[in-house]
């Protein structure tokens, strides 16, 4: 598909957009197609398997054709890079279309990023990411959505509740799902499941040791020390009051906010007189939207979603952005968010707030060429 | 001329030659043992084109047969958006096996999904590395997981004696087919109770391929004469 002349168009505006991100600070980076499997699979999990193609090497063991180039990027900076940095890359992207409703979809497509690395002030390299974004894509007729992943992982972190319970729902912040079922059982709204309702009067009466004789012959790596800690794990939660009504329902206020940005902040300020935890993270977000302001945002008519980015890469725990088209069938032309954590992963110990956004040329020359 | 593909050997291979035959369409295996060769009598509008289960779902997208018999597991574990490619003439009655997930009978502590989830997430810690899931069924395992809202495993490939994996530490959990449970439970594994991903029997499909559209009214003549299933559009 390199060749063609539409492609080539792509390419050459592309190539235009990087040169305004390189007249913005940022140094242009390369990557290696051929990624090792491992190391994304242990990040993005099965989800990255399902879209990635997976290939095998003799030597290199399975790898991956590089599904995005965040990953390699940030490894590249945490192993020697300036601080502050501010990066851009351009290059194929490669993931299976899978399903019906990916049907059709291109599985090669360039891809336009743009990182900034920089510990000084989040806010402002938040606001400096989205409007460089929007600034791009001024002339096009697209509709950016915003969010804050951080003020979930706050409202999750405010539950009066134990601690592990409050893990294993940040765990699924990712999977709304799961999340509600957890939510539910926590709450006390999925009391008298008959299954769990059993195993736990099997554990009550029997001791673990003697339930696992009973069940047969041992198998497996999980060992019997982790299945007795599950089992003190298990009744340790069912003696547990459940997480009150009234916090549920805040949680569930927050999550269904969608309004112009500082709307939903005077709702959030609001329900931060009862959960006083998410004080910090809607200071961030004020001084957000202060700072895209100074960048000439509209920030008054800013679409804020609370759920926004709950269903995309889980590695973002902060601010979220993507830009529509009219069609809403397809996939954002550029995305991006703050992903603080995942530097924490591949630092090895070290981290540095870093905060980042592709762009899809392929969806802006259509936008430009009037069919989308 | 309409190309049936029939399964080339073993207990589908005679059940699904049962089953035509039933419908006035007698099917035998011809020249040597190894041939994979067939014929069909009671018509002389139909070819036999004798297949591995497993090679059917892509001839039939292919649109290189008309008729296929398979395995629902096999038609939805190899194509993307199968309903789009593949018509279901008839289910067939027999093959029936469930795609389950499966865990060691002595995990006192893991009945369901949410079990096996909270599981994932102790092993990850505790090991420092995802929870394995023994299949060859990556697709519909991996749709299934993702649907139910499960993280923290790594699918591994299996592609024989599946159920073995847990006790040679190559697995902790598998997703096999299993028509009676009881090579599960000879191997100390036990079915999780929502566990079943995919219910499958053996079930004649139709290719939808373009390239066939032309025998679309012969093809739908002879299903309907032969009594086969219903009509396909």
């Amino acid at each position: 598909m390199s060749g063609t002349p539409a492609t080539l168009a792509i390419r050459a505006l592309a190539e235009g957009l990087q040169a305004r991100m390189v007249a913005a600070g940022a140094v242009p980076v390369a990557a290696d197609i051929l990624q090792p499997a491992e190391l994304l699979l242990d990040l993005y999990g099965e989800d990255i398997r399902a879209r990635a193609y997976v290939t095998h090497d003799p030597v290199r063991g399975e790898m991956m054709l590089r599904p995005d180039f965040t990953v390699p990027v940030v490894q590249a900076h945490m192993t020697g890079g300036a601080d502050p940095a501010r990066y851009t890359y351009l290059g194929e992207v490669f993931r299976k279309q899978d399903g019906a409703t990916l049907a059709g979809r291109p599985s090669e497509f360039l891809q336009l990023g743009y990182e900034v690395f920089d510990r000084t002030n989040p806010a402002a390299a938040d606001a400096e990411v989205f409007a460089l974004i929007a600034g791009l894509l001024a002339d096009l007729p697209v509709r950016p959505i915003t969010g804050d992943i951080g003020i979930l992982l706050a409202a999750v972190q405010g539950l009066d509740t134990s601690d592990k319970r409050r893990a294993a729902l940040l765990r699924h912040i990712w999977r709304p799902q799961r999340f509600r079922a957890l939510l539910d059982r926590f709450g006390g709204r999925s009391a008298g499941c008959f299954a769990r309702e059993t195993m736990l009067k099997g554990f009550r009466t029997q001791p673990p040791a003697l339930l696992m004789a009973q069940a047969g012959s041992f198998v497996g790596a999980r060992s019997e020390a982790e299945i007795a800690a599950r089992i003190a794990t298990l009744l340790e939660d069912a003696a547990l009051p459940p997480i009150s009504a009234e916090q549920v329902a805040i949680l569930d206020r927050i999550m269904a906010l969608k309004d112009p940005a500082p709307l939903v902040l005077a709702a959030l300020r609001d329900l931060a007189g009862v959960m006083p935890v998410l004080t910090p993270a809607l200071d961030r977000m004020e001084q957000r939207l202060a700072a895209l302001q100074g960048r000439g945002i509209d920030t008054a008519s800013l679409a804020f979603e609370a759920a926004y980015g709950r269903t995309s890469l889980e590695y973002y725990d902060g601010f979220v952005f993507g830009f529509y088209g009219t069609d809403p069938d397809l996939p954002a032309i550029a995305s991006g968010g703050r992903y603080d954590a995942l530097t924490r992963v591949l630092g090895r110990g070290r981290s540095i707030p870093a905060v980042g956004a592709v762009i899809r040329p392929a969806l802006v020359a259509a936008m430009q060429g009037g069919d989308a | 001329m309409i190309r049936i593909g029939v399964p080339s050997k073993g207990r589908l291979m005679e059940k699904t030659f049962d089953w035509f035959g039933a419908r006035g369409l007698a099917m035998a295996r011809t020249g040597a043992e190894r041939a994979y060769a067939g014929q069909i009598s009671g018509t002389d509008q139909a070819e036999l084109v004798m297949l591995s289960a497993g090679e059917m779902p892509r001839e039939l997208a292919a649109g290189r047969i008309h008729l296929g018999v398979t395995g629902a597991d096999m038609v939805q574990e190899t194509l993307a958006g199968w309903q789009a490619q593949l018509a279901v003439v008839a289910p067939l009655g027999f093959g029936h096996a469930d795609l389950v997930i499966a865990v060691p009978m002595v995990w006192v502590d893991v009945e369901t999904l949410e079990d096996l989830d909270a599981v994932a997430a102790q092993f990850r810690a505790t090991h420092g590395f995802r929870l394995r899931i023994a299949t060859k069924y990556h697709r519909l395992t991996h749709g299934f997981l993702r649907e139910q809202g499960v993280a923290d495993y790594q699918l591994v490939d299996s592609q024989g004696a599946t159920e073995g994996t847990v006790k040679n530490q190559t697995a902790e959990a598998i997703a096999d087919i299993t028509s009676s449970g009881e090579t599960l439970r000879d191997n100390h594994l036990k079915v999780l109770r929502d566990g079943v991903i995919l219910r499958s029997e053996a079930t004649l499909y139709a290719s939808r391929h373009s390239a066939l559209a032309a025998d679309a009214a012969s093809l739908s003549r002879f299903i309907t004469f032969h009594g086969l299933g219903s009509h396909i559009s």
